[in-house]
């Protein structure tokens, strides 16, 4: 089941918390809603749930070519899973998971022999089998989380939605569900949407990323493309750490200090314009004395060499702070002592203007 | 298991240590002020009961018709007016709660006014309201309905007083209620009145028997605004709470202290049955 949302936007007083929005998402797809808070990305999802109503004028929201928008909240056939699980206390696990289908009107509802036996299956698909009768104060968060999920799926929902599934676990509940999430959804193939305001949740899991930002989106595409080919400098900065270098335009090329850029497309920038110049972290190269490549002079102020690469810390030819990420064996082979002076070459880099990308 | 639970309970430690002072000095004034306030109260009405052979104490405290017709009608009104309370003080509270409204302060604080009100005040008020003569009672005279000096008036009376405590202890529980509960009830596709007697319901019962219990506990209790509406009649309109007091006018002593006796045990199994249910009601919470 596919979702069209078309010039969606949604005020809250003074506040615009969705300026003309559009989406697709295709039917079988896992899709996340990125941003800050506030950006969005909750609202946009409450109001394909229907639990929010957009603003009137816009283009309304559609369930592969059927227009919802009007539709009631429990006609519309989705599964909406909630931050903090909003399990039902006073249930047990069993008659949480069994309340959807228990609350289906008289002619619809499942004998209790088959509501029995779909719970149980549901129960095994969220690894709890055993749990049926346990209060929900007796899981932990992890365990709820997906007692919640198995609620929903309980009701064989067209589109699955799921607001910050994981953000009030610790991390490595929450590693192990976002891995455990992605395998479910390859299983399940449910047209699934979810929000999150962590980039690397977001580009593990997700078939594409929604990147928001202040009521719009900025930018959707796949993980790869929206990390290595951010389209904006918003992406950029918020899909990982990134560092900026303030330049100009020298002879129609970004300079900073005395390293000039091999950037296209600034021969109609003015001579002397300043530029910001943005460099991921992994996108430097520590080069000895002899290397004539150009570089930029830095300084060492800080190794942690404790994890998956070696960060540094160093301060830039105009006293900016300057972060790198090293290979541990490109590490080891050099001498990374603090106050030493190293040069830094550029792999890649970026330079964003009003409506361009390099 | 059981020897580890019995190796831990072998040495209780009264004082756990902790960075709060005091422990010494507010413990021993607690167990002072309840001793001196409830416990030696009811300890010499016992001990007076004691002074009675039993088959007194049977035939004043129980076996005696207008006794019993007096029992019935403080209990049976109480929990009536108890009953009422949680039903139409679950609304007041929902509303208070859930809607925004002009006034809405207003209402809220004058929730509390049976609190505040001298009971007399208020049983005066009654009176004059549902008289045969009354504002509200002419009304109901109409069709021979009477509420002044019958059991009907007394229930009105009882069910004023205990108002404030259903709607203040159900006011917070309702508050709590986290929205997406509904919101997620409405997603698996429940009716609203399903969500209602479904999920929300359940999620305030426990508030609501608190409630209900100190409601019916005050019931039982009120005397003041009671006699004004009752009439007072023996055998038809006369509450407990009254009749020791008539006892006590007719130098009957151990008749009064039998009544009182019967009352006490009977708010204790009261109490302790819905603290029970209370407790039942909230195994599934922290």
């Amino acid at each position: 089941m596919s979702i069209q949302v078309r010039n969606i936007s949604k005020t809250f007083g003074s506040f615009k918390a969705l300026e003309d929005v559009s989406l697709q998402v295709n039917s079988g797809e896992l899709i996340a809603l990125l941003g800050p808070s506030g950006s969005g990305k909750t609202t946009l999802l409450r109001i394909i749930a229907g639990l929010e109503q957009a603003d009137p004028g816009g283009g309304g929201i559609r369930f592969h070519d059927e227009d919802v928008g009007q539709r009631h909240v429990s006609a519309r056939g989705v599964g909406f899973v909630f931050q903090h699980y909003a399990l039902f206390r006073h249930m047990s696990v069993f008659e949480n998971i069994a309340f959807g289908l228990r609350v289906k009107p008289r002619r619809h509802r499942p004998s209790r022999a088959a509501i029995r036996e779909k719970v149980l299956a549901l129960l095994a698909l969220v690894q709890l089998d055993g749990l049926a009768r346990r209060y929900p104060h007796q899981l932990s968060g992890g365990q709820r989380q997906r007692v919640a999920l198995a609620r929903a799926l309980a009701v064989e929902p067209k589109v699955l939605l799921l607001d910050e599934p994981f953000g009030a676990l610790d991390a490595k509940v929450r590693q192990e569900l976002r891995a455990w999430l992605r395998r479910l959804h390859d299983e399940l193939h449910i047209t699934s949407v979810f929000v999150t305001h962590d980039q690397d949740e977001a580009l593990e899991v997700a078939d594409r990323v929604v990147v928001m930002n202040r009521g719009r989106i900025e930018q959707a595409g796949t993980p790869d493309e929206v990390f290595h080919h951010p389209g904006n400098e918003f992406v950029l900065k918020f899909l990982g750490q990134v560092n900026r270098f303030h330049g100009r335009i020298e002879q129609g090329r970004p300079v900073v200090g005395t390293l000039a850029l091999d950037a296209q497309a600034m021969e109609n920038r003015r001579e002397g314009e300043p530029v910001e110049i943005f460099v991921r972290p992994f996108d430097f190269e520590l080069i000895g004395a002899g290397d004539q490549r150009p570089s930029l002079p830095a300084r060492i102020q800080r190794v942690q060499s404790a994890g998956p690469v070696v960060r540094l810390e160093l301060t830039g030819p105009s006293n900016e702070p300057v972060r790198v990420e090293l290979p541990h064996p490109e590490a080891e082979r050099l001498d990374l002592t603090v106050g030493r002076e190293v040069r830094l070459a550029l792999r890649r880099s970026r330079v964003f203007t009003e409506d361009y990308s390099i | 298991m059981s020897v580890i639970a019995a190796r831990s309970f072998a040495l209780p430690r009264i004082r756990q240590p902790s960075v709060l002072p005091g422990f010494g000095l507010t413990m021993g004034f607690t167990l002072f002020y309840m001793t001196l306030l409830l416990l030696i109260p009811l300890a010499g009405l016992l001990l007076a009961a004691t002074r009675m052979s039993f088959s007194e104490f049977w035939v004043k405290g129980i076996a005696d018709p207008r006794v019993l017709a007096a029992y019935r009608l403080s209990f049976g009104a109480s929990l009536l007016a108890a009953t009422l309370n949680a039903i139409f003080g679950f609304i007041v509270a929902w509303v208070l709660v859930r809607y925004r409204f002009p006034g809405k302060r207003l209402i809220d604080a004058i929730v509390d006014l049976p609190f505040a009100l001298p009971t007399a005040v208020s049983g005066i008020a009654l009176t004059t309201l549902y008289a045969r003569t009354g504002w509200i009672g002419q009304w109901f005279d109409i069709f021979g309905i009477r509420i002044a000096y019958t059991w009907i008036g007394i229930v009105i009376a009882l069910t004023l007083i205990g108002l404030p405590f259903v709607v203040r202890t159900l006011q917070p529980a309702l508050e709590d209620l986290e929205k997406e509960l509904e919101e997620a009830s409405a997603c698996l596709g429940a009716t609203r009145w399903r969500t209602f007697t479904r999920v929300i319901f359940p999620s305030v019962l426990p508030a609501l028997l608190t409630g209900f219990a100190l409601a019916l506990a005050r019931a039982l209790g009120e005397y003041g605004s009671v006699i004004f509406i009752a009439g007072n009649m023996p055998h038809r309109t006369e509450i407990a709470p009254l009749l020791v007091v008539v006892r006590l006018e007719n130098h009957d002593d151990h008749g009064a202290i039998a009544i009182s006796i019967v009352l006490l045990a009977a708010a204790f199994v009261m109490l302790l049955s819905i603290n029970l249910l209370q407790w039942w009601s909230r195994r599934y919470q922290h």
